[in-house]
């Protein structure tokens, strides 16, 4: 049954999921689906005759989400598979990721689009390792709010020492992590339903949100805050029409900030300036932008404009250059090896890029930074310099999440092979003091 | 201001549009005259407006189609001012490529491939936008904005490209192509409510109507166009049934249900309702479990 939201009103909060394996990370997402009525009778009959064949005990929720043969086969999650679900209030994009060391790669590419990370952790077992991983991960991601989801709160008696204890581990840990989160501690039992949806009658000393009530109603942004304004150029839109002959616009999608008629732009890498004389879409004409939307803009003046170019205001100018430091987290099965070749794809521009240095490698178990490295492996992370043949127009990752992060491509196969999030600029005089405040 | 969840769809397709115009030689958008695609081709239409849709509508056409489908997809076209490519399955039986299914549960879905396969290359087309959606089935809830594609045209689900951010990889070698899903994080309900908001006209066959239909094991299938095989003891059964179709593709394996939804209000209203997936009404996913994986390795949309 799918949730008929009002249409006016209701927003889209796109979130993550992270858990070692067995925190009951498919269970608690089919008990959200399932408790907010997002499963349909076939889908429920499936999963409850495939349950039956398997011989599982309970009707498995966690087949509901696991989709691929080998998946549902091994029991397992291998892949970022998305689920949606919605409540009157919102529409929910559930980026759900498997937690085994292996596959890093996972988690950082659905916390890339998430508002928020939900962190699983069994009440038996309290903060490990991998937990301390996963909120590394959020917060390299930017993931500004992180619900801490204290599972099998059932197998504990319901005790609120032991939830006390869990969530004063886990405050400690994230104290020292260089990217700050807002961190909401959840009690639930995603097996039998307690704090999920419904306020749980086993808890009466937790009187916070159930982990729906949080997620319909918490804050996020979608670039509003921004001051710099960002705009990528997609496509030039050339109708060649009679009605439209000398129409020129720059189709784009609001990275960030706003533009207004009338507003003084530089375009980049031209570096020449010019005026807004139209924002169009095809429901008409308007006078600001919103974040995150798309238009076509027009400029006063005939300047060589293309894809991959961007359009930004004189006084929040992007940096511009070819020398930076990135955060990167390692895809490929091939090693990344210094010198090594690729290209760089930064929103919608193509640059060919080389590893200068290896700075560091995060020692993923430790999180300690490692010096003297040369190579990285599949799910490595760290952060490396890199040279690029042409100048990219970016800024920070913890500024600007759309500008400020790239993937790198394999030049013989094609396959992408790492995300990166840049850190910092080394070219310019103006850039090198600012950059280098910029913190991982 | 925050942004509708509809507006942040909106955008979000017309992005990935836009990206596939720039990244390949020549996309061409699949076209069934079913409503996912009907609001694709609407979406690429604003993405490119002032000018014309940069790339063909493709239409892999089995002949099993609803006569209304047809009619309303050439109406459709010159409404957008669209070019529409057409694949046909007949040619693909005539040439011998294919071989028609028998029996009662006959049907050309599983031929379209082929016919997809053979339009690709004949026009070199070197990205194919389709409707599906993430919310559809449990295979397409790992598939890619991006999807690459061998040069058999086969999905790898192994191997797929990581998509982060709002990057995506189009990078190819000759010969391979990509799938790309602009809807992919559209339910249905999303696709009804942006029906609704933007007034999309559609084919009759979505809204309440009389029907000689045939109950098959549950499913209602079309009795009118002659296009499903009848047992002798069906023909015996046909009735007159008030119903409207919840996907519309090749007659053969498209389920109707019982409905009184005549307007777009009643459709959503509908759709709220609903205790059952819209394709628990197609029978080319009730084959097997991971009937749709399948099909999808080899090359289906």
């Amino acid at each position: 049954m799918d949730v008929q939201l009002n249409p006016e009103e209701s927003s889209l909060l796109r979130f993550t999921t992270a858990g070692s394996v067995d925190d009951g990370k498919s269970t608690l997402i089919g008990r959200l689906l399932y408790d907010c009525k997002s499963i349909f009778e076939d889908q429920l009959a499936a999963v409850e005759e495939s349950s039956k064949r398997r011989g599982d005990e309970h009707v498995n929720l966690a087949l509901l989400t696991d989709g691929l043969r080998a998946e549902r086969e091994q029991g397992i999650t291998i892949d970022v598979a998305y689920r949606y679900f919605a409540t009157p209030k919102r529409k929910f994009i559930i980026a759900d990721t498997p937690g085994h060391v292996q596959y890093t790669r996972n988690m950082v590419t659905g916390a890339s689009t998430a508002d928020l990370a939900i962190i699983l952790i069994d009440a038996r077992q309290g903060v490990v390792e991998q937990t301390r991983r996963h909120a590394f991960l959020a917060g390299l991601l930017r993931i500004q709010q992180v619900v801490l989801a204290v599972n099998k709160m059932d197998l504990v008696d319901y005790d609120q020492k032991v939830f006390d204890s869990i969530c004063a581990d886990f405050m400690k840990f994230a104290e020292d992590l260089e990217n700050p989160v807002a961190i909401t501690p959840i009690p639930m039992s995603a097996l039998n339903g307690d704090n999920v949806v419904d306020a749980s009658e086993k808890m009466d000393w937790y009187s916070g949100p159930t982990l729906l009530e949080h997620l319909e109603t918490v804050k996020v942004h979608l670039g509003e805050a921004h001051v710099e304004s960002r705009y990528p150029v997609q496509w030039v839109i050339r109708p060649m029409s009679d009605e439209h002959h000398d129409y020129r616009g720059y189709a784009g999608r609001v990275a960030s900030g706003s533009f207004k008629v009338g507003d003084k732009v530089i375009a980049y890498p031209a570096g020449l300036t010019s005026t807004i004389t139209g924002i169009h879409t095809f429901n008409g004409d308007c006078e600001e932008t919103e974040p995150a939307l798309s238009y076509s803009i027009e400029l006063a003046d005939e300047i060589d404009i293309s894809r991959g170019d961007l359009l930004a205001k004189p006084e929040n100018p992007p940096h511009v250059t070819q020398n930076l430091d990135a955060m990167i987290c390692w895809f490929s099965e091939k090693k990344m090896k210094t010198r090594g070749r690729y290209y760089l794809r930064h929103t919608t521009r193509e640059v060919r890029a080389v590893v200068q240095e290896v700075v560091y490698k995060v020692d993923i178990t430790t999180l300690d930074k490692v010096a003297e490295q040369t190579e990285f492996s599949m799910n490595d992370i760290g952060c490396i310099r890199l040279r690029l043949a042409t100048p990219i127009f970016c800024d920070a990752y913890s500024v600007n999440r759309i500008t400020g992060s790239f993937v790198l491509v394999d030049e013989q196969t094609n396959n992408t092979v790492a995300a990166g999030m840049i850190t910092r600029t080394l070219d310019g005089a103006d850039d090198s003091d600012a950059a280098g405040a910029y913190a991982i | 201001m925050s942004l509708t969840h509809l507006q942040y769809l909106e955008s979000e397709a017309i992005y990935v549009l836009r990206e596939t115009a720039a990244q390949f030689q020549k996309p061409a958008l699949l076209f069934s005259g079913g409503k996912d695609s009907i609001v694709m081709a609407w979406l690429a239409r604003k993405a490119f407006y002032p000018a014309r849709i940069p790339f063909p509508l493709l239409h892999v056409d089995t002949g099993h189609n609803f006569p209304e489908a047809m009619t309303y997809r050439d109406e459709f076209v010159k409404e957008i001012r669209a070019n529409l490519v057409v694949g046909l399955v007949q040619k693909s039986i005539d040439e011998g490529r294919v071989v028609e299914e028998k029996g009662p549960n006959a049907s050309r879905n599983k031929l379209q491939t082929v016919t997809l396969l053979d339009t690709i290359e004949e026009h070199q087309f070197d990205a194919c936008l389709g409707g599906g959606r993430r919310d559809e089935e449990k295979a397409r809830a790992k598939e890619r904005f991006f999807s690459h594609r061998d040069e058999f045209g086969q999905w790898d689900p192994k191997n797929q490209r990581p998509e982060l951010w709002n990057i995506f990889n189009g990078r190819k070698h000759f010969g391979e192509h990509f799938r790309v899903f602009p809807l992919s994080n559209w339910t249905e309900m999303d696709v009804w409510q942006y029906i609704r908001q933007e007034k999309i006209p559609l084919p009759s066959l979505y809204f309440s109507h009389q029907r000689k239909i045939i109950n098959r094991h549950g499913q209602l299938l079309d009795a009118e166009t002659g296009f499903v095989n009848l047992l002798e003891e069906e023909k015996a059964k046909i009735e007159e049934m008030t119903i409207r179709f919840r996907t519309v593709g090749d007659v053969t394996c498209t389920g109707a249900v019982l409905s009184t939804a005549a307007t777009l209000d009643d459709i959503v209203a509908e759709v709220a309702a609903a205790r059952q997936t819209e394709r628990g009404t197609r029978a080319d996913d009730r084959r097997s479990e991971t009937a749709m994986e399948d099909r999808k390795k080899e090359g289906y949309f």
